[in-house]
C-alpha cells in the first residue's frame, strides 16, 4: 500500500531524493528553492538520511562540489533558482561535457533584473544548451516521480548526463499538494545502485577534464550531442516502468483534450493546469481546442510533437521568458524551427505572459484564443510574439 | 642545509607520479614543484587541479602525466572541487560502499586560482573544515595568459598588464599575503615552500597530508619565462627569494609559528631582484622601497615566531 497525503511540494522532493538514499547535497540557499534543501538538511540532522550536506558559500561553488562528488562515484543532488543558476552557469555546462550524472532541481523563478523572486522561465532559458537532459513537472505528484526518474536516467551508464527537473517556482514549489510515496522497494527495484562509468579511483587512475586541440574538438562536442539525442531511449523507458510502478504514464508531450484538434496550446510547466481548465470552458461552448504540454525540453522531443501536431491548424505557444530583440518567445521560436519546411505546417501564435509570477488565468486563456482566432481572419499575420496582459 | 639540497635527489623517491613528456616551459620551477609535491604525495591520492599552466601542460588530450587520478573542472572553484570529491568518498566510505584507505585529497591552483579568481572557493573549503591539501603554486602572475598581473605579484614587478611606463612603473600593490589569510582561516597547517629547497618542500608536503583538516601549502614556483631569467637561474633565483626574505620559508601548525631557517641573515634584496627582466627598470629608489617593506615583514613575522 503505497501511502498518500498532503504535503508542501518542496518536501515531497526533498523526500524523494532523500527515498532514492543520496550521498550528497551542496546547496546555496535561494529563495524559491530554500524549503527543498532545509528539508533535507532536516533529514540529515535526523539521521533519516545518510549523506554529506555541504553548505557552500554560493551557488559556483554548489555544482563545483557536485562535480567533485559525482567524479568520486556518489549520488549528487543540488537544486537551485535564477541568480543561483546564472552564477553556476559555467560549471552547469561543464557537468554535461564531464559526464556527470547530476540531478538538480530548478525552482525557475525569472532572473534580476529588475529583482524579482517570483516565477517565470527566464532562468532555464538562460542554460537551453547546456547539454543536461532538462524535464519540466507539472504538480506535486510529477516532482516526486520525476526526482526518482532523474537518478534513473542520469546514472544509467548509457546515458551518464546530468539532469535538471524544472518545477515552478511558488506555484509548485510553495503548495500543499496530494502526493501519493512510493514503497521502499519499488524505488529499490526502479532505481539500481550508482555505477559511474569512470571514477577517480588511485587504484586506477584517470585523468577527467583534459584540455583538447582543434583537432579533436569538435569530435567530442559531437558526442557530447549525440549522447544527449540517445538519451531519450532511456527517459522512454524509464517512463514506462514508472507507468507500470505507479499507474502514471508520463509521455515527453503530454496532451490534454489535444485529439483531432484544429488549435491547440503549448505549455511547459505548472500552467498547463490552468490552460485545462480554460480548454474545458472552451471545449463546454463547442471550440475546436486542445493542450500540449511539453514535458522534455531536452533532448528535444521532435517525433513526439509531429505526431500531435498532425492535424492541427495553428499552435498557440505560451512563453514565460523572452529571448530580447531576437524571437521574443523562446519555446515559440524552438516550435516553430522545429516545425519549418514541413508540409501543412500550423500557423504558430506566441504569446508571453506570466513573467515574475504575474497571475495569468484560464479566462486570459480564453481571451488569447479568441484572438488568435480573431487574428486569423486577417490577411496579414504578424510572427512576432505578444506581451499578453501589457500595459502599455 | 645546502649540502644537503645537493644530495636531494638521492634521498627521495625515483617514483614519478607527475611523468615527463608534458609541455611545460625550460627551466620551469612550478613543473618541478608539482613533480617533488606528487612523490611527496604518493599513489594514494586524488587531485584537482585548477585550469592554468600545469593543467594546459599535463593533459593535452589524449595525454596526460598524472599516474595518479586527476580532475580538472575550471579556473576558479577548485577549493570547492576538491571539497566535494572528499564529502563524496567520505559518504561512501561511511556507508560502505568504499574501503577506507585514508587517501588524501589534494586541490592544485596557481596564484591567481588561489589568491585572486578560487579565493572564496578556497575560503569555503578551509571554513567548512574538509580534510584536504591545497597547494598554491605561485609564480605570481598570469603567466598561461601570457604575463598578466596577479594579486600575487610583486611590488614593482613589470608584466604585461604592470607596464613599466611613465606615470607607473610597474606593479603599484604589495602581494598580497596568502598565507597569512589561510592562517586566519584557523586551519591545522599552513606552510611555505619553494622547490629550491626540495627536501623541505617534500617534508612539508608530506606534513600536510597527514594533518586532519585543511592544510595549505603555498609553494615560490621560479618561472623564467615570466620573470625574464634565463632557464638555467630558476633555483638560484628561488634561493635568493628566500635568502633575502622576500619569500620566507616558515609553516604554522596548529596556529604556532615556525621559521624553517631561523638563523637566516638576510642578503639584501637587490641581489635578488635586480638579475630578474621583471624588474630591470628599478631605480636605487625603487629598491629601497622594496628593501624597507621586506625587512618590515619579516620582522613582523620573526615576532610571531615568538608569541
Amino acid at each position: 500500500m503505497r501511502e498518500r497525503k498532503g504535503v508542501e511540494v518542496s518536501i515531497a522532493a526533498a523526500d524523494a531524493a532523500a527515498m532514492a538514499d543520496i550521498d550528497l547535497v551542496a546547496a546555496y540557499p535561494i529563495t524559491p528553492q530554500t524549503h527543498i534543501v532545509e528539508h533535507l538538511s532536516e533529514l540529515v540532522a535526523s539521521g533519516e538520511l545518510d549523506a554529506q550536506y555541504i553548505a557552500v558559500e554560493s551557488e559556483h561553488s554548489a555544482m563545483s562540489v557536485c562535480c567533485g562528488s559525482s567524479a568520486v562515484g556518489a549520488r549528487t543532488f543540488t537544486c537551485t533558482s535564477s541568480q543561483g543558476l546564472a552564477l553556476m552557469n559555467e560549471i552547469v555546462f561543464l557537468t554535461a561535457s564531464l559526464r556527470l550524472p547530476i540531478v538538480m532541481i530548478t525552482a525557475n523563478r525569472s532572473l534580476s533584473g529588475p529583482l524579482s523572486i517570483w516565477n517565470d522561465h527566464s532562468d532555464v532559458m538562460s542554460v537551453r544548451d547546456c547539454g543536461w537532459i532538462q524535464i519540466f513537472a507539472e504538480n506535486g505528484q510529477d516532482v516526486f516521480d520525476q526526482v526518482l526518474f532523474c537518478f534513473r536516467v542520469a546514472e544509467n551508464p548509457e546515458v551518464s548526463l546530468p539532469v535538471m527537473l524544472n518545477i515552478d517556482g511558488f506555484a509548485l514549489t510553495h503548495v500543499i499538494e496530494p502526493v501519493e510515496y512510493w514503497n521502499k522497494e519499488d524505488v529499490k527495484k526502479f532505481l539500481p545502485d550508482f555505477e559511474p562509468v569512470n571514477r577517480l579511483n588511485p587504484d586506477d587512475p584517470i585523468t577527467l577534464g583534459a584540455l583538447a586541440m582543434p583537432d579533436i574538438f569538435t569530435e567530442i562536442k559531437k558526442a557530447q550531442d549525440q549522447a544527449l539525442i540517445n538519451s531519450k531511449t532511456e527517459i522512454l523507458k524509464a517512463w514506462q516502468e514508472i507507468g507500470e510502478i505507479t499507474g502514471r504514464f508520463y509521455k515527453p508531450v503530454e496532451t490534454y483534450k489535444a485529439e483531432g484538434a484544429k488549435i491547440l496550446f503549448l505549455t511547459m510547466g505548472s500552467i498547463g493546469e490552468t490552460v485545462s481548465i480554460a480548454i474545458d470552458e472552451l471545449r463546454d461552448k463547442g471550440e475546436d481546442v486542445g493542450l500540449l504540454k511539453l514535458r522534455l525540453w531536452r533532448p528535444f522531443p521532435f517525433e513526439e510533437l509531429f505526431e500531435e501536431i498532425r492535424n492541427a491548424k495553428e499552435i498557440i505557444v505560451i512563453d514565460r521568458a523572452v529571448s530580447f530583440g531576437g524571437p521574443g518567445g523562446p519555446v515559440a521560436s524552438e516550435i516553430r524551427s522545429a516545425l519549418y519546411g514541413r508540409n501543412n505546417m500550423p500557423q504558430i501564435s506566441s504569446y508571453i505572459c506570466g513573467l515574475a509570477g504575474r497571475d495569468v488565468i484560464p479566462e486570459d486563456y480564453i481571451s488569447i484564443y479568441h484572438r488568435v482566432k480573431e487574428d486569423q481572419q486577417k490577411e496579414l499575420r504578424l510572427n512576432n510574439s505578444i506581451y499578453y496582459g501589457v500595459r502599455e | 642545509m645546502e649540502p644537503l639540497n645537493v644530495y636531494a635527489s638521492r634521498l627521495v623517491t625515483k617514483k614519478e607520479h607527475f611523468t615527463p613528456g608534458h609541455k611545460a616551459c625550460q627551466g620551469c620551477a612550478e613543473a618541478l614543484a608539482v613533480r617533488l609535491v606528487s612523490k611527496a604525495l604518493g599513489k594514494n591520492v586524488i587531485v584537482a587541479n585548477a585550469t592554468g599552466c600545469m593543467e594546459v601542460i599535463s593533459t593535452t588530450y589524449p595525454h596526460t602525466s598524472w599516474e595518479v587520478p586527476w580532475m580538472h573542472v575550471a579556473f576558479e572553484n577548485t577549493g570547492a572541487v576538491i571539497s566535494g570529491i572528499e564529502g563524496g568518498v567520505k559518504a561512501l566510505v561511511r556507508k560502505g560502499k568504499l574501503p577506507e584507505r585514508n587517501t588524501v585529497f589534494v586541490g592544485m591552483g596557481g596564484d591567481g586560482a588561489t589568491c585572486d579568481i578560487g579565493f572564496q572557493a578556497l575560503s569555503g573549503a578551509f571554513e567548512r573544515g574538509h580534510d584536504i591539501v591545497y597547494v598554491c603554486f605561485d609564480n605570481e602572475a598570469y603567466m598561461n595568459t601570457g604575463i598578466q598581473r596577479s594579486s600575487s605579484t610583486p611590488f614593482g614587478a613589470k608584466t604585461t598588464t604592470t607596464p613599466d611606463g611613465v606615470k607607473t612603473h610597474g606593479e603599484v600593490h604589495w602581494k598580497k599575503n596568502m598565507p597569512k589569510i589561510a592562517v586566519a582561516h584557523n586551519i591545522p597547517y599552513v606552510a611555505t615552500a619553494c622547490p629550491s629547497y626540495p627536501l623541505d618542500l617534500i617534508r612539508k608536503v608530506e606534513k600536510a597530508a597527514k594533518m586532519k583538516g585543511p592544510a595549505y601549502v603555498h609553494i615560490l614556483s621560479v618561472c623564467p619565462t615570466g620573470w625574464r631569467i634565463p632557464t638555467k637561474d630558476a633555483i638560484w633565483i628561488g634561493r635568493l627569494a628566500v635568502e633575502t626574505g622576500v619569500f620566507p620559508l616558515y609553516e604554522v601548525t596548529d596556529g604556532k609559528y615556525d621559521l624553517t631557517f631561523p638563523d637566516l641573515e638576510l642578503k639584501p634584496v637587490k641581489e635578488y631582484l635586480s638579475p630578474q627582466g621583471r624588474f630591470k627598470h628599478f631605480t636605487p629608489g625603487l629598491y629601497e622601497v622594496f628593501q624597507k617593506q621586506v625587512t618590515e615583514n619579516y620582522e613582523k613575522l620573526k615576532s610571531r615566531i615568538y608569541l
